[in-house]
């Protein structure tokens, strides 16, 4: 029996596949389990095929798998569409009463179990708990107690009513009773059995990891244009900004978006806008100007599919270009990219810090994958305790004093030796100064004064120069640290690659593995790329944007690993692409 | 301090660069007077620009200010207000900044009615791209990219706000110094969004709205029986295309400005050292 077990739902997008698929997956967790889902969608609300698929275990899963031990099917096409992953005692739960199911092949060695949902779930109260049901029939064949199931309905409908709560655990029940009446000796030889534990956990998507680090680092404001699969991050902060007096902006577009963040750091506040790669476009004459005044805001970017519109809902780590090379003339930054959802929440924490401290915009990037995949955390992961809150040079009304020319007024933009000026918030006395995107004096002035100039932009690398001083930008290290060939990544695939690691043969090339999260400034793999045989660069995109960036840091050919398709990578088959590739 | 700040104080050692007789000069001053009349200092005071000859005036002025790019002040406006409530935001820009590559934001910063100032310095041209048409430019009005006329109807500011649920919709003439004061004052004293046109000739590129055309053309509403709380009349005159007004077009007594209709109270600049007391529920959510 493998230790993983692999559930989906699929159907047509409005079908409440979601949801459903989410109701089960904190049942696993409240049960102890370690969970990891992966959602299939199209970017139709309606009409469009769609699937969550939930792998868990007892140990940690970090990425998903090309299995499935159990499916719901809705439709037909939840079926054709996972042909492939289907094995020989897979289970197949679906309602041959529905008119489109009633012709259902069962392909061989697979077990069909025919469930009449929909009028199980009139029975316990109304056919909209047909998915409910599923679920409740989906307990039995895994013999996982239905009691979690039912807390996990609590926690989802609990604040609709009790006696919505009521119906929907009694809709589990009847699907899970006409399992055991009706299919007891093919549940019986299933495989599977999903023990609990007592363990605690936090089932987290990135998108809400990101937002949750931004109430940890005392983000007060937040405007942003709704865009997928960003549009996670503002929906959590809605509602949950404002318990700490913060507030939500829903924009007119991005460019008011990151106007308006700019707008509220300028003030003072913590201030973060999030959006995708089209959003990215629009803001980035806007980030020019955060980048020019010197004011500290931390830009989300949410990666999907492009260029252009692209595939929305399609995952690709495309934008590392534009996020560290986009905007005319030359943008002092910092561009951050959490490596897994956990990770979104500290390097969240670190992206406000960074940009208060060297008052420059930070990119935070994140991807699609990442954004709307949930994942089992031990609470211990956003260890709150460990927050640390740096608003670096913030000058109050006395230290303002230190930094006014002979004339009284304050050098907003003095050029001082670490690059780093003092920052007067509006309402401090005499610091009152202009800010602009201008080329300017220490004053905030416009100039075109030839040696002014050179002054202000030494001024502003020297922030990047001080800052890959006195920060940590070392990379993650896994995998065996003397082996010949090394495996570098970014972004999302760490969990993916780690796992790929643990499914490889005994006698596969070992590697050393550096997942980067920083990428500018970001850690020099020259040493370690002398000291390999062979440099492989795993990343979600065409042209290898991030293998370009290390040949040209390291004066050294790597070869690439590359996933272009819109699906991001599977465990199984990025064990298999860097065994081949390492042969 | 504040009651003893005078309109000098507001003003920075920086000369402006606008051309000799340029209208903004008068704009500017009143926008200083009014603040200072309102009771405000530099250290107060935030004045977001945009990009135009107009756009330059955060140069000339003194008080915290940012000047940002072509079109997006009224967000940053919006941002700097949301994130303290206690500054006085006023924002300032051109014709083409705010009807023209602003024009979404005037829409949206109309409605969202946030508790700041517009003025807008209308001289029916860009000035700093040397001449070309405007959105507020006439139909006729020949320009070198516009040789026959834009052959389009003007836009209509004060319209365009007024449909957008606008609360404060005030004009004025850069060069009738006190009212252009008062009426920005009132703009500023409005609770919401006052929106402040300005006609502020450009003398070089534009020799057809010019202080005479404005002398012999303005009507000061002040002088009539027009009363600004009453929709319909503000409606009639605004669509008025034949005449030039001066004044209170229109003015909700009851608007609620944006911050007070979402609770927004507190000064967001103030936060804790680290994790906000209570942050281990926002982990437990996801238990
Ligand atoms: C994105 C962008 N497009 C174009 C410009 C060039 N530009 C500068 S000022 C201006 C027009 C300004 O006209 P208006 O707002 O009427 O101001 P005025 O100069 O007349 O006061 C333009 C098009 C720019 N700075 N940025
Ligand atoms: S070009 Fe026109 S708007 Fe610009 S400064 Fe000169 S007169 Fe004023």
């Amino acid at each position: 029996m493998p230790a993983d077990f692999n559930w989906a739902i699929g159907g047509e997008a409005g079908d409440g596949i979601d949801s459903t698929g989410k109701i089960f997956a904190r049942a696993l967790s409240r049960a102890g389990r370690h969970v990891f889902t992966s959602k299939d969608f199209a970017s139709r609300i309606r009409g469009g095929y769609t699937a969550y698929k939930v792998r868990t275990a007892i140990d940690p899963v970090e990425s998903t798998v090309d299995r499935l031990d159990v499916l719901i099917a809705l439709t037909q096409r939840t079926v054709d569409e996972n042909l492939e992953e289907l094995h020989e005692g897979s289970v197949i739960i679906y309602d041959g009463e529905r008119t489109s199911m009633q012709d259902l092949e069962i392909p061989d060695g697979m077990v069909g179990m025919d469930v009449p949902l929909k009028s199980l779930a009139e029975d316990a109260g109304g056919a909209i708990m047909r998915n409910i049901v599923a679920l409740g029939a989906a307990c039995e064949v895994t013999d996982f107690p239905i009691e979690h199931l039912a807390s996990s309905l609590e926690k989802r409908f609990g604040d609709k009513g009790q006696s919505i709560v009521e119906n929907n655990k009694a809709a589990a029940d009847l699907g899970a009773e006409f399992v055991e009446e009706n299919y007891e000796a093919a549940s019986a030889e299933f495989e599977y059995e999903l023990e609990t534990t007592d363990e605690n956990y936090v089932l987290i998507n990135g998108d809400e990891a990101i937002g949750m680090g931004a109430l940890a680092a005392g983000c007060r404001f937040y405007s942003g244009y709704p865009i997928t699969p960003a549009t996670d991050v503002m929906e959590y902060l809605t509602g949950r900004l404002e318990r700490y007096g913060g507030h939500v902006v829903q924009a007119e577009d991005e460019l008011s978006a990151i106007n308006m963040a700019l707008g509220a750091a300028r003030a003072g506040a913590r201030s973060m806008t999030a959006t995708s790669g089209p959003g990215i476009d629009l803001m980035t004459e806007t980030f020019g100007l955060v980048a020019q005044s010197e004011t500290p805001l931390v830009i989300c970017d949410v990666m999907r599919s492009g260029p252009s519109t692209g595939m929305p809902t399609k995952q690709e780590q495309g934008d590392l270009n534009m996020t560290l090379y986009g905007g005319h003339g030359e943008i002092p930054r910092f561009v951050v990219a959490p490596t897994t959802i956990a990770e979104c929440f500290w390097k969240t924490v670190e992206a406000f810090n960074y940009a208060e401290k060297y008052q420059t915009p930070v990119y935070l990037v994140s991807d699609l994958e990442m954004a709307v995949t949930e994942q089992t955390f031990p609470p211990e992961a956003f260890d709150m305790d460990e927050v640390e809150i740096d608003r670096g040079k913030l000058v109050d009304e006395d230290e303002v004093e230190e930094w006014l020319d002979e004339e009284g007024r304050f050098r907003a933009h003095a050029a001082t030796e670490d690059g780093i000026s003092p920052r007067a918030k509006p309402g401090t006395t005499d610091g009152a100064h202009m800010s602009t995107g201008l080329e300017h004096n220490e004053l905030g002035r416009r100039t075109e004064d030839t040696e002014v100039r050179m002054e202000q932009v030494h001024k502003r690398e020297r922030k990047v120069e001080t800052a890959k001083e006195r920060e940590d930008w070392s990379p993650r290290e896994f995998g065996n640290p003397d082996a010949d060939n090394l495996v570098v990544s970014w972004g999302s695939n760490e969990g993916t690659i780690n796992e790929a690691m643990d499914l490889m043969d005994e006698d596969a090339p070992e590697f050393r593995f550096l997942s980067v999260p920083y990428l500018f400034p970001r850690p020099d793999l020259t040493e370690a790329f002398e000291a390999a045989e062979q440099v492989v660069v795993v990343e979600c995109n065409a042209t290898g944007q991030f293998a370009d960036v290390l040949e040209h840091d390291t004066l050294q050919r790597v070869d690439r690993v590359n996933k272009y398709n819109g699906v991001g990578f599977k465990a199984d088959e990025l064990a298999a692409e860097i065994t081949e590739v390492l042969q | 301090m504040s009651s003893e700040t005078r309109f000098i104080d507001f003003k920075s050692d920086k000369q402006p660069t606008w051309c000799p007789g340029c209208g903004d000069f008068g704009t500017m001053n009143g926008m200083m007077k009014a603040l200072a009349n309102t009771g405000n200092d530099p250290d107060n005071t935030f004045v977001v620009a945009g990009i135009g000859c107009s756009g330059k005036i955060g140069t000339y002025m003194h008080s915290y200010a940012l000047h940002g790019v072509h079109g997006r002040a009224l967000p940053v406006g919006t941002g700097v207000k949301m994130a303290n409530p206690d500054l006085e935001v006023m924002v300032a820009g051109g014709d083409g900044d705010g009807y023209s590559i602003g024009s979404g934001h005037f829409i949206h910063a109309v409605r969202r009615n946030v508790d700041m100032s517009y003025v807008v310095m209308d001289n029916r041209i860009y000035g700093l791209t040397k001449g070309q048409a405007s959105p507020t430019s006439r139909e006729d009005f020949e320009t070198a990219t516009t040789p026959q006329g834009p052959k389009q109807p003007p836009v209509n500011p004060l319209a365009l706000a007024l449909s957008a649920g606008g609360t404060f919709i005030a004009q004025s003439f850069a060069s009738d110094a006190q009212r252009h004061a008062e009426l920005v004052q009132q703009a500023i004293e409005h609770d919401g969004f006052g929106f402040v046109n300005v006609f502020s000739p450009c003398v070089t590129f534009n020799d057809t709205d010019t202080y005479d055309y404005f002398r012999d053309n303005l009507t000061d509403l002040a002088e009539t029986d027009h009363d600004a709380s009453d929709f319909d009349q503000a409606k009639e005159r605004i669509l008025d295309g034949d005449s030039e007004y001066q004044g209170v077009l229109y003015q909700d007594e009851n608007s609620v400005p944006y911050h007070e209709a979402h609770g927004v109270t507190e000064d967001m600049t103030e936060i804790p050292d680290g994790a906000p007391e209570n942050a281990t529920d926002l982990v437990r959510e996801f238990y």
